[in-house]
């Protein structure tokens, strides 16, 4: 108005009151046209990533104007995208400052007594020492020196021909096989390999589901799906909280509620994601949860995405049945169902990124096969996987000896725990201990849950991971990778642990 | 509907859309190829390969090394006095995504090499993925948004669309640049681009994505594009540039000369370091496609500290990062590899381009890659025609019998351009590629005559016959 009426007041006559209605309008504009300009730039970054570009501001030099133009230009951080931001400060999770911790100052019995002991990573040390002597033995043979066929070295350098990817996905099904002890015998042609089973499950994100839709997984899971589904397909994961007084098995009520739950906030669930053997839990689903939840995924028209990369890793007595067993015996819609495998958890082989898709639907197989263009295993890797896969002699001993020394190592841990006053999960399979430090707690809530990780971290000198990572929704229990362990180690962890309790509850 | 049937739709738009870009012809005529490969003994009258950039003129060079250097391969390194565990142990649980350090160390000094060691890489900066589709991608996903642009200079490299496009949402807005000026870019291609993307398309223009040298052309950029390059970048304040350099040590220059590096370019123009990412790969220049190893370059932490991240999603195997930081590490071997490779890089291009010339095409004067851009606009049927440029293809696909790729599956705004490759065969195949395409043009050249040929004798005489039966009638009624 005050802009208007003196306006008005200067241009009299007819003109006055158009005059008078169009300046608003057009500063109006102006507005708009300034806004929009400005709206291209981002919020400007946390203080701390900010403030790194002051320094190079500083020294840029200001001997042209131009450089004095841009040099204004510049020193706001040029715009990246939201997923780069959000990846980036995910840093300051937990379950990354923990390992960095550990990175920085890391244990070892005669060279680091006083580090961080890594009870946080899914390592296996048990048996890499089997792997070690048959690639002594074996590996030069298979990567260079005989020349059999496809196996020679010209084929080591180039892009290998669909041929020589079909002898490792012959092999891989011929080990899948031995580890299902059996039970399923799986086809060649319906594996996918990646570069690790991390971008497998990604890769079925990206098949599976479009940005806005959701996974529901059974909770505790592991940590890392959140980073596999969410970061860069735009899915969202609902956890189906199980709880310990059901022994943490899945309720097939939970997971209709968990479905109801999604639909009514509109949201549009595509899959059932778990893993079996699970992580953190090491426990294994029945035969007839299988079959409900086979039942559910079909009834609501789901995909399920079994992670089954530790069923290779099995110590206790209880048989393991895997989802693509139900498959072949039963009259379930097979092309709704995808298995995910890995080499790094039962061959302990993670640096090799070796990871596989199963799936019978043909679809999925031509969408994932695309996607692996981003992720494909090296050829040096392919070679050496190929010899090693095909001595089912030795593999079959690895996978006896290994399952072995692994429930040897669970026993001593959950022993060691036990005397502490610590009540440890029943697991049958994995590599962790899933503890339960509930009464330890000086507050039964996340946040105590969180001061007693930081305390075992900074006094105690040992990385677990809290459940809270885990998206478990009872405070007190911890995730304690027990297979990177020596036998040696265990009594130095169970005195730290042990102090760290003792001190946390009296304070 | 069956159950089978309503599972299999359930999957999800963007593996049901086509914009992998896979459909198109340049991948097309791969599968064509694996149908029917050319073979010297068992397949002879089979399809050639020439639309695979792949260099395998040097691989002997590395087989030697590989031979000579098992240490390389096996991981008989035991523990150490200290009591630190094995080679083999250190590796098998390597998953670190911020990669093997001795590995970065020997790929920076390569890297540096290539380029003279007129500038120089920093280990620390050097984000190691699974292959340049990777780092592509994932420099897409971190510098775009869904709906964001990137500007890419035609024709470029078919495989963008995949990896910039199909799994990020961003999209591709392309520079137009003409057979006129030799295919370069020009600043008022830049900014025509850039207008069309905001204006007409209303998207975000995120950056500039090129390829130096470039893939298809085999054209290097000269110092005053790159200097282009820069000024639109600084002058448009919150670009990136994506400069692509996988090509770069293939390069067949002389010895001692070197082609510009957008990285020369930065370092002059220190402010605009936070807005430049180089991509480099060791598919082309060391030949290793199979190993899968690529790299993103960027001074911009924040970049940086988000691929590294993303690199779990395509981590390169510790085996081979180890293998490589054996021979990239062996710094007599880089030098003698990379100035025999070029010597035998620029031997073949010289031959393709003489067997082109003795069968009167000619070829976009190129001094990298690993392919030839070929003008066969006088071949078409009917000039300035992409039909035309797609019925061209497929007669040279299947009636002759090499697979090449045509210009529009590159984006290339004027038909009758092809890319043909020249280092995945050896010289009997190239020569026997050659003399197929000379026996077509002639073939081709000969059908033209003959359609251009005044009519013969027999067919005056039809035409009169046809033309004079005409005329009775009317005459008949003018009576």
């Amino acid at each position: 108005m005050r802009i208007v009426v003196p306006l008005q007041g200067i241009v009299q006559g007819r003109g006055g009151l158009i005059l008078g209605s169009l300046i608003p309008c057009a500063l109006f504009y102006f507005l708009q046209f300034y806004l929009k300009r400005n709206r291209s730039s981002p919020p400007p970054l946390s203080p701390s990533e900010s403030s790194t570009d002051l320094p190079k501001a500083a020294g840029i030099s200001r001997s042209s104007s131009r450089n004095i133009l841009s040099n204004r230009g510049s020193i706001r951080p040029v715009p990246v995208s939201s997923r780069a931001t959000t990846i980036v400060r995910s840093s300051d999770s937990i379950y990354y400052i923990g390992l960095k911790k550990v990175s920085e100052n890391p244990y070892h019995s005669s060279s680091n007594p006083e580090g961080i002991m890594q009870l946080g990573l899914a390592d296996n040390k048990l048996s890499l020492d089997l792997i070690e002597d048959w690639l002594v033995a074996n590996l030069q043979k298979s990567l260079l020196g005989e020349k059999r066929g496809d196996l020679s070295i010209s084929g080591l350098v180039s892009y290998e021909t669909s041929a020589g990817l079909m002898d490792l996905k012959i092999a891989m099904a011929g080990f899948m096989g031995q580890v299902m002890q059996g039970s399923v015998s799986f086809n060649p042609s319906q594996i996918i390999l990646t570069a690790g089973s991390t971008p497998a499950i990604e890769a079925l994100g990206f098949c599976l589901g479009d940005p806005g839709d959701a996974f529901l997984v059974p909770s505790p899971y592991y940590p890392g799906f959140d980073r596999d589904i969410k970061l860069r397909t735009g899915i969202e994961l609902i956890p189906v909280p199980c709880r310990s007084t059901d022994s943490f098995n899945l309720s097939i009520a939970a997971l209709e509620r968990g479905y109801e739950q999604a639909r009514k906030r509109g949201i549009k669930v595509r899959a059932v994601l778990f893993s079996n053997p699970s992580n953190p839990l090491g426990n294994l689903m029945d035969r007839k949860t299988l079959y409900d939840l086979l039942n559910f995924v079909t009834e609501r028209n789901l995909h399920l995405i079994s992670d089954e990369i530790f069923a290779g890793s099995i110590y206790g007595t209880e048989g393991f049945v895997s989802v693509a067993e139900l498959l072949d015996t039963e009259d379930f819609d097979k092309s709704r169902v995808h298995i995910v495998y890995g080499l790094s958890k039962d061959l302990s082989l993670a640096g090799l990124r070796v990871g596989v898709i199963y799936s019978c639907n043909a679809n999925v197989l031509a969408a994932t096969s695309k996607l692996t263009r981003f992720c494909e295993i090296s050829t040096p890797t392919r070679r050496l996987l190929i010899s090693m896969l095909s001595d089912t002699k030795f593999m079959n001993e690895y996978l006896q000896i290994n399952r072995k020394r692994l429930g040897k190592m669970f026993a001593l841990f959950a022993e060691g725990l036990n005397q502490l006053g610590v009540e440890c999960f029943k697991s049958s399979a994995g590599f962790y201990c899933w503890a339960d430090m509930s009464k330890f707690l000086r507050s039964y809530s996340e946040r105590g849950e969180l001061v007693l990780w930081e305390s075992l971290l900074n006094s105690g000198k040992v990385n677990i991971t809290p459940g809270s990572s885990c998206h478990c929704i009872e405070p007190g229990w911890f995730r304690c990778c027990f297979a990177a362990l020596i036998e040696s180690d265990i009594p130095v962890v169970m005195k730290r642990i042990g102090e760290v309790l003792r001190s946390h509850k009296a304070g | 509907m069956s159950a089978t049937a309503e599972a299999s739709k359930l999957l999800s738009r963007r593996v049901t859309c086509n914009s992998h870009g896979q459909e198109s012809s340049y991948f097309l005529g791969w599968l064509e190829y694996e149908r029917n490969p050319y073979h010297p003994l068992s397949n002879p009258s089979g399809i050639i390969q020439m639309g695979l950039a792949e260099n395998q003129l040097s691989l002997d060079l590395l087989e030697t090394w590989l031979a000579d250097h098992p240490e390389s391969t096996d991981f008989k390194k035991a523990a150490d006095e200290a009591g630190s565990s094995s080679l083999f142990r250190d590796l098998a649980l390597f998953q670190d995504y911020h990669g093997l350090p001795a590995f970065k160390q020997a790929l920076a000094d390569y890297m540096s090499e290539l380029r003279g060691n007129k500038v120089s890489f920093d280990p620390k900066k050097l984000v190691i993925t699974a292959g340049a589709t990777s780092a592509n991608e994932i420099l897409a996903f971190c510098l775009a948004d869904p709906g964001d642009a990137f500007l890419i200079p035609t024709p470029y490299y078919p495989g963008f669309d995949r990896d910039l496009k199909w799994r990020t949402g961003a999209n591709i807005v392309p520079i137009h640049c003409s057979s006129s000026n030799g295919f370069r870019i020009t600043r008022h291609a830049l900014e025509q681009a850039y207008k069309h993307a905001v204006v007409k398309r209303k998207l975000r223009v995120k950056g500039v994505l090129v390829t130096n040298p470039s893939n298809p052309l085999g054209t290097t950029m000269s110092p005053d594009e790159l200097r282009t390059l820069a000024d639109f970048i600084e002058d448009k304040k919150s670009l990136h540039l994506i400069c692509d350099e996988i090509y770069y040590g293939t390069s067949f220059l002389s010895p001692g000369s070197f082609i510009s590096s957008i990285k020369q370019v930065v370092d002059g123009r220190p402010h605009l370091s936070d807005h430049v990412h180089i991509v480099c790969s060791l598919s082309k220049d060391l030949g290793l496609p199979g190993f899968r190893v690529g790299a993103i370059y960027s001074d911009n932490e924040l970049v940086a500290a988000a691929a590294t991240k993303m690199s779990s999603f395509g981590l390169v195997s510790s085996q081979t990062q180890h293998l490589l930081s054996a021979m990239l590490g062996d710094g007599d071997f880089r030098r003698s590899y990379t100035a025999e490779n070029k010597r035998r890089l620029r031997e073949r291009q010289r031959r393709l381009v003489e067997g082109l010339r003795n069968t009167g095409i000619e070829c976009l004067e190129s001094n990298a890659g690993l392919f030839c851009w070929v003008d066969m606009r006088h071949l078409l049927a009917k000039t300035g025609c992409f039909q035309a440029e797609m019925e061209l293809w497929k007669k040279i696909v299947y009636d002759v019998g090499l697979n090449i790729s045509p210009g529009s599956s590159c984006h290339c705004s004027e038909p009758g351009w092809f890319r043909l490759c020249f280092a995945n065969m050896t010289e009997a195949t190239l020569d026997l590629a050659m003399h197929r395409l000379r026996d077509f043009v002639e073939r081709d050249e000969a059908i033209r005559r003959s359609h251009r040929r005044p009519p013969g004798p027999a067919i005056i005489a039809r035409w009169v016959r046809r033309l004079s039966s005409k005329r009775r009638p009317l005459m008949q009624l003018s009576r």
